[in-house]
């Protein structure tokens, strides 16, 4: 074998400096891509853009007027509803059923998939089938009604005040099941003897879950919560499909406000306005997590 | 110059430093044991001899040539991992042979070479297996004959055995022994287990703190711990360590030793003489036993009376604990004997293995002959 | 999975039992009956639908909205069906899960076994990356694929597919590499392997499971985008964007069934690798290699 002693050889270093030049590619276009992009619409949103990018400051004019925009106020307060009320209910759905299915349950194996497959649709899919499940007039109350439930009233989609929630129906339905994988996966984890232990103490299952077992899901709690909170700041095709937003503004979030504001209404000022304010949301959620997760893993 | 050179080798990752200035100088042929506790810096020492980590300062040579830039593939030596790092989805004979074929030794070579190794260390039934059909003592052979089959200058060995259960671990290390007396190859091995060190190396090198506390054969490591931190290390149960008042005496030095709750005894170092002061009186257990286990004819024993507090048999011996200057101290003595819980016995001191360190910098003090 | 994690030692009365395999059974109706209904009244006539029950199974059983959605529904102007859009998500989704899956491979392998100072930061920011709204990043993309030349085109839907994927895929094969002891890649290094050959020939072999999680999640997010289809599409529209148009279009009468049958249409390919492979992601998903 070659001994060849010496300096660091060509091929050495190029070995040692390989990795970085691999990486840099992605780290490049992470730089360009997502960060420089983010920089522009911080940029414009300080700008009078209208139809087209233009580069004159206006300093905060975007942020005062799009706070003083009615449509923007329907937008967030329908966010904080809809988030709130989807995070709690994905959340409280998916331990439930988390907890039922880690009974050694015959048939698992064909449940588990159930609860899950509707994470694999596209929200325009979800959005086309419940659009129409809802609908009083084909959907389900016109089932219940030929069913011979006459009195049977359900016609939150045309009704302004209570559009919102079904939209919460729509997205809690295609969620939880993936919700319940991940507490299923943290009740795994849970060491049995801890449990056994408990159940000598004299624990009732109820206390056991409640005093024991939950408290030790907190990750799961946490990185659900994380993955549900960005995924409704984001929601933008399950209201398109569903409800596209109406009747009338009753069902608009911040998603479909910027979209509408940037491309149909010619005020891309305030629309990136909008876009900034729904990153800071995020960044607010999700950097706190994933500082915590990066530390520790190191 | 010697075979494997370590020359001031430091290593610092940004402003730490965690190994300092080690010196050390190994013969071909030699066995090294690098023994320490974990985050001693050991593990990061024989990386550097790999190639695996850079070196800060200093250099690092084999056979006359330093390695410092070099390539581990060209260094010529071959490492065993504490997690055998055996590929997964290759068979055990790709594994062995892998990096031959990366040298691209021709495959007749390379069929010879295995065929060789695994005679050696009779593994071939399980040559066409992968690692993860192989039980913990196998995956070890295999791991070790992927370093043989290279025939390295130096075999690097990174606590090859602390996955395996205890007795595997006994049958491994008289292997490990054995094939080096048969190879006569260089070998640097790295455990936190003090036995292995005794057991395998021609020399050991003590490390605590990115320091090599001592390097010497098993013997003078044993025998002659220059500090406090290798007396305690070394040995299992480890060394006892009494503070003691040492006075000028008759005949050389003495200083009290308080014998359970009440009585003292006088110890003479008959001859020997050792500044006055403050000292830390250093007892290996085997040192203090019964008077039959001890040889009294050579009259350097002192015989006490005190109190048992624990008794724990262990078989070949029995573990008697006892208080000395008010301190719990472990004694050995032998398998069979009768001491009961509570009661006093006698305990002979052998009085030529006594130890001295300076409380303060916890170097070793040697005695000196009175007159001498 | 009861090879992978423990069952659950809690015990549980028979009473107790049979209640909760009635709730779970009722659950399973519940995430089941969408479905249901899709499937069910894709096949039936209009007529049926208008004037009937939409639980209730066909009198009479039709394919006629299928072949209409595949090949003759009017789609915006014209009357292709969804076939080709159906083209146009293969040729986005495909080279799209390729090229970001690759790259996160080799992303996950450098930061877990080529560590280097800043490692970490670069990880977290390309983390950050996953989560934030695309709206953020509409405006300069519309912008910067005109000056590119690939707005409205596929090759620009793949390139900001993989860009925005590549977060993910590196997340998924760093965790799964982190569990691989880095002494591999050392006796590789002094076998005398280098840098793409450890990758070939000893990380690539044994990251098929892996793969399977990072494939199905880039296929079903490129898949089922809407956003970026609906932005820069063009006249190449994916197919989420197609069946947006067919059931939104507001002209004649509203064929549900032509509806429901191109809805599912545009939900089999991702229904198909679930079920297929679906097994495979729970498993990656409880290993904890979905965590983030």
């Amino acid at each position: 074998m070659a001994n060849n002693a010496g300096q660091d050889d060509f091929q050495t270093k190029l070995q040692n400096w390989l990795p970085k030049i691999v990486l840099s590619p992605s780290i490049a276009a992470m730089v360009v891509f997502v960060y420089g992009f983010i920089a522009f619409t911080v940029y414009i949103s300080f700008s009078d853009s209208k139809m087209l990018p233009s580069y004159d400051w206006i300093g905060l004019a975007n942020y005062t007027k799009l706070w003083k925009l009615s449509h923007w106020w329907v937008s967030i307060t329908n966010l904080a509803v809809f988030a709130t009320l989807y995070i709690g209910i994905c959340t409280v759905l998916g331990l439930s059923l988390a907890i039922l299915l880690d009974q050694k349950i015959r048939g698992e194996g064909m449940l588990r998939p159930i609860y899950l497959y509707p994470m694999a649709l596209s929200f325009i899919v979800t959005g086309t089938a419940w659009k129409w499940i809802l609908d009083p007039g084909i959907g389900l109350e016109n089932t219940m009604h030929q069913w011979g439930w006459e009195s049977f009233h359900f016609d939150w989609i045309k009704d302004r005040n209570m559009a919102i929630y079904t939209v919460v129906i729509a997205a809690v339905w295609q969620t939880s099941g993936f919700v319940m994988a991940m507490f299923l996966a943290g009740l795994r984890g849970v060491d049995n003897e801890i449990l056994k232990a408990a159940q000598i103490d004299g624990a009732s299952n109820w206390r056991l879950y409640r005093r024991i077992v939950i408290p030790m899901l907190r990750p799961a709690f946490l990185s659900a919560f994380v993955i549900l909170a960005h995924l409704s700041v984001k929601s933008y095709d399950l209201i398109i499909a569903l409800t596209g937003g109406g009747p009338g503004r009753a069902t608009e979030v911040p998603a479909t406000f910027m979209y509408s504001y940037t491309f149909t209404r010619n005020s891309m000022g305030i629309g990136a306005a909008s876009a900034v304010i729904m990153l800071m949301t995020i960044a607010a959620i999700i950097t706190p997590y994933l500082y915590a997760e990066l530390k520790e893993k190191k | 110059m010697s075979f494997l050179n370590i020359k001031n080798a430091t290593k610092a990752y940004g402003d730490v430093e965690v190994l300092h200035k080690i010196d050390i100088a190994v013969e071909e042929g030699e066995f090294l044991v690098l023994v320490g506790p974990s985050g001693c810096g050991k593990s990061t020492l024989l990386n550097m001899i790999a190639g695996l980590e850079e070196i800060s300062s200093g250099e690092i040579s084999i056979k006359g040539k330093t390695m410092n830039g070099v390539h581990p593939s060209k260094r010529n030596i071959a490492m065993v991992f504490q997690s055998y790092a055996l590929y997964p989805n290759m068979t055990v004979a790709k594994n062995i042979t892998f990096g031959l074929e990366m040298h691209n030794v021709p495959k007749s070579e390379c069929a010879s070479a295995l065929a060789d190794v695994a005679k050696l260390l009779q593994i071939e039934p399980l040559l066409d297996r992968r690692p993860g059909q192989l039980s913990g003592g196998q995956r070890q052979r295999v791991a070790m004959g992927r370093a043989l089959v290279r025939n390295p200058d130096v075999f690097l060995f990174d606590e090859p055995l602390s996955n395996l259960d205890a007795k595997l671990r006994v049958d491994m290390r008289t292997e490990i022994k054995r094939l080096h007396e048969k190879l006569k190859t260089t070998m640097v091995y790295v455990t936190h287990d003090q036995i292995e060190a005794m057991t395998l190396s021609t020399r050991i090198a003590v490390m605590f703190q990115g320091y090599v506390q001592q390097l010497g054969t098993p013997k003078q490591i044993y025998d002659t711990p220059s500090n406090l931190y290798v007396a305690t290390f070394m040995g299992s149960p480890s060394m006892n360590l009494l503070p003691v008042d040492v006075v000028d005496g008759t005949d050389g030095s003495q200083f009290e030793l308080k014998v359970g709750e009440q009585s003292t005894k006088t110890v003479e170092l008959k001859g020997q003489r050792l500044p006055a002061g403050r000292y830390t009186l250093g007892l290996r257990p085997e040192h203090i036993t019964d008077p039959e286990s001890a040889d009294l004819e050579s009259c350097e024993y002192l015989t006490i009376e005190s109190v048992v507090e624990v008794v724990e048999p262990a078989g070949a011996d029995t573990f008697v604990t006892t208080k000395l200057q008010g301190i719990s101290v472990n004694t050995r003595m032998r398998g069979d004997i009768e001491v009961v819980t509570g009661e006093v016995t006698e305990f002979s001191i052998d009085l030529r293995r006594l130890h001295f360190f300076d409380p303060k910098t916890e170097l070793r003090v040697e005695l000196e002959k009175v007159g001498g | 999975m009861s090879n992978v994690t423990q069952d659950t030692a809690v015990r549980t009365s028979t009473f107790t039992r049979i209640f909760i395999y009635g709730l779970l059974i009722l659950f399973a109706a519940y995430y089941l009956m969408p479905l249901f209904v899709m499937i069910v009244n894709s096949l039936k006539p209009l007529s049926e639908i208008t004037s009937g029950n939409m639980m209730a199974l066909p009198e009479v059983w039709t394919l006629e909205p299928w072949r209409q959605a595949w090949s003759k529904a009017q789609i915006g102007i014209e009357p292709t069906g969804l076939k080709p859009y159906f083209v146009n998500s293969l040729l986005i989704v495909i080279p799209a899960v390729f090229i970001s899956t690759i790259i996160g491979a080799i992303n996950g392998y450098v930061l877990t076994k080529w560590r280097f100072r800043g490692d970490t930061l670069i990880f977290g920011a390309l983390l950050f990356s996953c989560f934030i709204p695309f709206q953020i990043v509409l405006i300069p993309m519309a912008i910067v694929l005109g000056k590119l030349g690939i707005a409205g085109s596929i090759p620009g839907l793949v390139l900001v597919h993989v860009v925005y994927g590549i977060g993910f895929t590196t997340l998924y094969y760093r965790n799964y590499y982190a569990v691989f002891p880095t002494e591999l890649v050392r006796a590789a290094q002094i076998d005398g392997a280098g840098f793409f050959r450890i990758f070939w020939r000893i990380m690539l072999p044994i990251s098929g499971p892996i793969t399977v999680v990072s494939v199905i999640w880039q296929f079903t997010n490129v898949w089922n985008d809407f956003l970026f289809g609906a932005s820069f599409a063009g006249q190449e529209q994916p197919m989420t964007v197609a069946l947006n148009n067919l059931v939104q279009s507001s002209t004649g009468v509203k064929e549900y069934n032509v509806h429901f049958a191109g809805a599912i249409l545009a939900a089999l390919p991702t229904l198909l690798v679930y079920i297929v492979a679906g097994r495979y992601f729970v498993r990656g998903l409880m290993a904890g290699s979905v965590k983030g």
